[in-house]
């Protein structure tokens, strides 16, 4: 419970210092936010008790604690990189609500991952998403994203209503919320499997799987190029999260079937994700659709089931959320700067920019699964999980995505280094705070990989969550 | 420590190196002081290894250092060696020398490409030493990636295609091998016991058949796709012809042994029924490689082109070879292996400082170079004659003993395909003396080329190097033959268990 009464108690420190803050002086509660965020992350970290809360409602076990700490990382990581971009004069006077809004999100995944009942995790997944939506729309004087708040506030509250529907007819058949009494009493009748399928697709609007994803690229690239790397990164990997833990918990028993779904939606999910990939030039839709195909890599775990299965998808998310806050963050810097999104933009960028370039570079070759970077050891491992369940084929079309999505990784690589451009994006430098937010993902995609004991530790939590 | 762990550290430090240098000065004499350093140590460690071997230590792997990585997943960061690993590394390290030497002029990004070409070198190292599945197949791809950026951003021609054209097939076919090392991996506890990356420990289980013949193609097909192997070879001639100098010479010489090494190492020595079984598919299309790589040489009026089918061919004949299972013939294609790594690179050094004088590669642009420049002309004919296999060469021996091997089998298929090979010597001569003949020979064509002047002393390092390796085993063989049979020898247990008609 300490992670989340500490993100309340920081968010009630900064509303109230926002509201005593003259409007000139707005500005001020940049610092002291990440100041509080960096603190609150670190003391995640200190050893606490787990248990239950409200007759089972609540679970705080190791393993919701070192996720939670992840997704902390992570959000103080977006902080860092959005200070570039909240200094803009035309930010100067919702600066607080981006913290206020971007923290109770946060808040509200934890409440999601720690549920312990289909009525929390319900209320924590709206807590989650409805922010957000504001948070897309936060330039409200552009068309495009105040397009994007109103396109994820619709489809959010579709998703939801589908899968309420869904948890009704759960507890319709079963007469009860609770994940532990849901388990046992899962027998596979039709209106369970019925039941099933409404959560399925709810919650395949929320990772954006295919075909479910449809919303996902004109969100991404109306928000604003933090908000989009929030959404795309933590937001999806929460939901990715407990999806699992739902999958392998709640639903085990009738595995049979939903594995055979999961075939599929991997199969379309990396596809076309891949597929529509190719064709984007704007370096924010781009991200959208690989992070689509990045979602179908984390069912190869799901489906790969086992403890193992567990693990590698927590692994997978840590590398990605490195990875992608690399990639968005560098993206976020050079549309703040120049205004520039499209990959023709980047042509000859390393001879201006060789450190954007450098980590642009390091950050898709993790995506691409590169060795020695992390998203190589996320990839490999994934794939052993879902060939240890004898799915072959299914890894095998996942392999041969890896180099469709290899060649347009290479594209950008290849407009940054080889391509020569007669207008570059000039030189600029980049403020210490983007700096340091960059320097902190390309230190995780570099020692994540090598340091075997982080993947240690996730499996050694990870024991009996199957 | 175990002496291996040197050929990781040692270009780990020099990139480190490179990237502090101030200027390019630097840059270049931070790569020659830490590929020296590769060189001396990879010569010692053939001293080493063969005054083990002489002191009687028969052990299958000499050198070995495991440590543990991964737990969970069994996997381990284990290095050794044996007479075959021993010999590649030493063709590495020469090839790797040779090639700074040979980058010399390299005006833009020196860094850069410096970093890059020592990474790619790091790879190899890497994946000679393994004996675990998984840094091998780590190391594997850290090998190739850099290729994108080295062509890409230095080559010539229609560089942007040749790099992305090659990237994605070496990739692709590293897939290929990913799903045969996690088949292996999740079939490597038949006899009970954990699972294991570890290509000893799996060498010495029995994979079930039908697992077998549902993964050797996989890995003979995704390591053949960098071993050149027909008709996957596609990438090679294009990537080839636009790669700078210093490139096209670690690729041709060394990159595409890891498909030849891995095709041995991992499909035949770990899969050996289903080897035995499938083989001769793989022995028709590596047929069909050696002469087509030899008559498309032919056609070829660039050198850069001459020279890639004419490694196509060779490359070939590699994986022929080995696809003979028996004990002449595998060490006949690891012969091959070091000669060819050494030949190549020596025409493509060559080549690239022609080029650089005379800023054509079309043969029939040039002629009379021998008169202009002597020292390379003579390089490039002793190049060519080691090519065609003249005696005292590697060439020859290594052909001599391919073919030997070949013509053991008795059986009309394995008689008819060994008789087409060896009619390729022909065809290899004629494009050889050809070049000779127009390139180096008559009158000399543009006046432009009285004014060239001969090979400057960096020219001259990486050129004498590389003759002394290949005059070296042809004149002195067996020390590396008998190293090379000492590695045979599991892998020779294991077939002779399958069928008793191998010798």
């Amino acid at each position: 419970m300490r992670h989340e009464l500490l993100l309340i108690a920081i968010t009630v420190i900064l509303l109230i210092v926002e509201i005593f803050l003259p409007d000139d002086r707005k500005r001020k509660i940049i610092l002291p936010s990440i100041i509080l965020m960096t603190i609150v992350t670190i003391l995640g970290f200190f050893p606490g008790s787990t248990g239950i809360l409200f007759g089972g409602m609540y679970k705080t076990t190791a393993l919701t604690v070192m996720f939670k700490n992840i997704l902390n990382i992570g959000v103080l990581i977006v902080f860092i990189q959005s200070v570039d971009w909240l200094k803009k004069p035309e930010n100067n006077n919702k600066i607080g609500e981006y913290f206020l809004l971007m923290l109770s999100t946060l808040i509200g995944m934890n409440y999601m991952i720690s549920a312990g009942d289909f009525l929390m995790f319900y209320l924590g997944l709206e807590l989650a998403t409805i922010p957000i939506a504001a948070l897309a729309a936060f330039e409200r004087f552009k068309e495009h994203s105040a397009e994007a708040g109103v396109k994820l506030i619709f489809i959010s509250a579709l998703s939801s209503g589908i899968l309420l529907y869904g948890l009704s007819m759960i507890y319709g058949t079963i007469g009860t919320v609770y994940f532990e009494e849901v388990s046992t009493a899962v027998t596979g009748s039709p209106l369970q499997v019925l039941a099933f399928i409404f959560f399925f697709a709810g919650m395949a609007f929320k990772i954006s799987l295919v075909p479910f994803h449809l919303w996902t690229a004109d969100v991404y690239e109306g928000a604003p190029v933090n908000v989009t790397s929030y959404l795309s990164v933590i937001s999806k990997g929460a939901a990715a999260f407990i999806f699992t833990i739902i999958l392998f918990t709640v639903f085990n028993k009738i595995a049979v079937l939903w594995s055979d779904v999961i075939y599929i939606i991997t199969i379309l999910t990396i596809t076309l994700g891949n597929l529509f990939a190719l064709r984007q030039q704007n370096l924010k839709r781009f991200l959208a659709f690989s992070s689509i195909a990045q979602a179908g890599f984390i069912l190869l775990g799901i489906i790969g089931q086992s403890q193992l299965g567990m693990t590698t998808v927590i692994y997978f998310i840590l590398v990605y959320i490195f990875s992608n806050l690399a990639a968005f963050g560098v993206v976020a810097i050079i549309s703040n700067r120049t205004g520039k999104e499209t990959i023709n933009d980047y042509d000859g960028l390393y001879r201006t920019n060789p450190n954007l370039s450098l980590v642009m570079m390091l950050a898709l070759f993790s995506l691409a699964g590169i060795p020695p970077l992390a998203g190589f050891f996320g990839k490999f491992f994934l794939f052993a999980a879902a060939a240890k369940q004898g799915y072959y084929i299914l890894v095998l079309i996942a392999l041969i995505n890896t180099i469709i999505a290899l060649y347009y990784y290479l594209l950008v690589i290849k407009a940054m280094l080889l391509n020569n451009s007669d207008r570059p994006i000039a030189y600029f430098k980049s403020d210490g705070y983007t700096r340091l937010g960059l320097l902190l993902c390309v230190a995780g995609i570099i020692v994540i990989g090598f340091a075997s004991s982080i993947y240690e530790a996730v499996n050694k939590l990870s024991f009996g969550i199957y | 420590m175990s002496i291996l762990t040197l050929f990781i550290i040692i270009p780990v430090l020099t990139v480190i190196g490179i990237l502090l240098s101030k200027n390019h000065m630097q840059v270049k004499w931070t790569a020659v002081v830490g590929m020296s350093l590769q060189l001396i140590s990879a010569i010692t460690l053939i001293f080493l290894f063969l005054a083990e071997r002489r002191a009687g230590n028969t052990a299958e792997i000499l050198f070995a250092q495991d440590n543990v990585w991964y737990q969970t997943l069994n996997i381990h960061f284990y290095i050794g060696v044996d007479g075959i690993s021993v010999a590649m590394i030493g063709l590495t390290a020469l090839v790797i020398f040779a090639g700074i030497f040979a980058s010399w002029d390299i005006r833009d990004l020196p860094r850069e490409f410096f970093t890059s070409l020592i990474l790619l070198g790091t790879g190899v190292f890497g994946f000679f030493i393994s004996l675990d599945l998984f840094t091998m197949f780590l190391f594997y791809e850290l090998a190739v990636i850099p290729m994108y950026l080295l062509i890409g951003i230095w080559g010539s021609g229609p560089r942007h295609y040749s790099a992305m054209k090659l990237t994605l097939m070496l990739m692709g076919g590293s897939a290929f091998i990913l799903l045969g090392v996690l088949g292996l991996y999740l079939n490597s506890n038949a006899g009970g016991g954990p699972l294991t990356f570890d290509l000893i420990k799996i060498s010495k289980e029995s994979i079930p058949m039908e697992m077998q013949r549902f993964l050797f193609p996989f890995l003979f097909v995704g390591f053949g796709v960098l071993g050149a192997l027909f008709p996957f070879h596609t990438w090679s001639p294009d990537g080839h012809a636009s790669a700078p100098t210093a490139v096209s010479m670690l690729h041709a010489g060394v990159l595409m042994k890891l498909g030849g090494y891995g095709c041995y190492r991992v499909a035949v020595f770990l899969l050996p029924d289903a080897a035995h079984e499938l083989g001769w598919i793989f022995l028709i299309l590596a047929t069909i490689g050696v002469i087509y790589g030899a008559l498309g040489a032919i056609w070829q009026k660039d050198l850069k082109y001459i020279n890639a089918y004419s490694s196509v061919s060779h490359c070939a004949l590699v994986l022929f070879a080995i696809l003979m299972f028996n004990k002449t013939a595998m060490n006949g294609a690891i012969m091959q292996m070091i000669s060819h790594g050494i030949m190549t690179a020596l025409f493509f050094a060559l080549i690239g400082m022609i080029y650089g004088r005379t800023h054509t590669r079309y043969i029939n642009e040039m002629g009379g170079l021998m008169k202009v420049m002597p020292f390379l002309a003579v390089a490039y004919v002793i190049g060519g004659l080691a090519s065609l296999g003249l005696p005292g060469f590697s060439g020859f021996v290594a052909e001599m003993t391919v073919f030997v091997g070949a013509f053991q089998h008795s059986d009309t298929f394995h008689r008819v395909a060994t008789i087409i090979v060896a009619s390729s010597i022909v065809v290899t001569a004629v494009y050889i003396l050809r070049v000779v003949g127009i390139l180096l020979l008559g009158k000399i064509r543009n006046d432009d080329y009285e004014k060239i002047t001969d090979a400057k002393w960096f020219d001259r390092m990486s050129v004498v190097a590389l003759i002394l390796g290949i005059t070296l085993i042809g004149m002195a063989p067996l020390w590396l033959s008998d190293m090379i049979n000492g590695g045979l020898v599991p892998i020779m247990q294991k077939l002779l268990s399958i069928t008793p008609m191998i010798h």
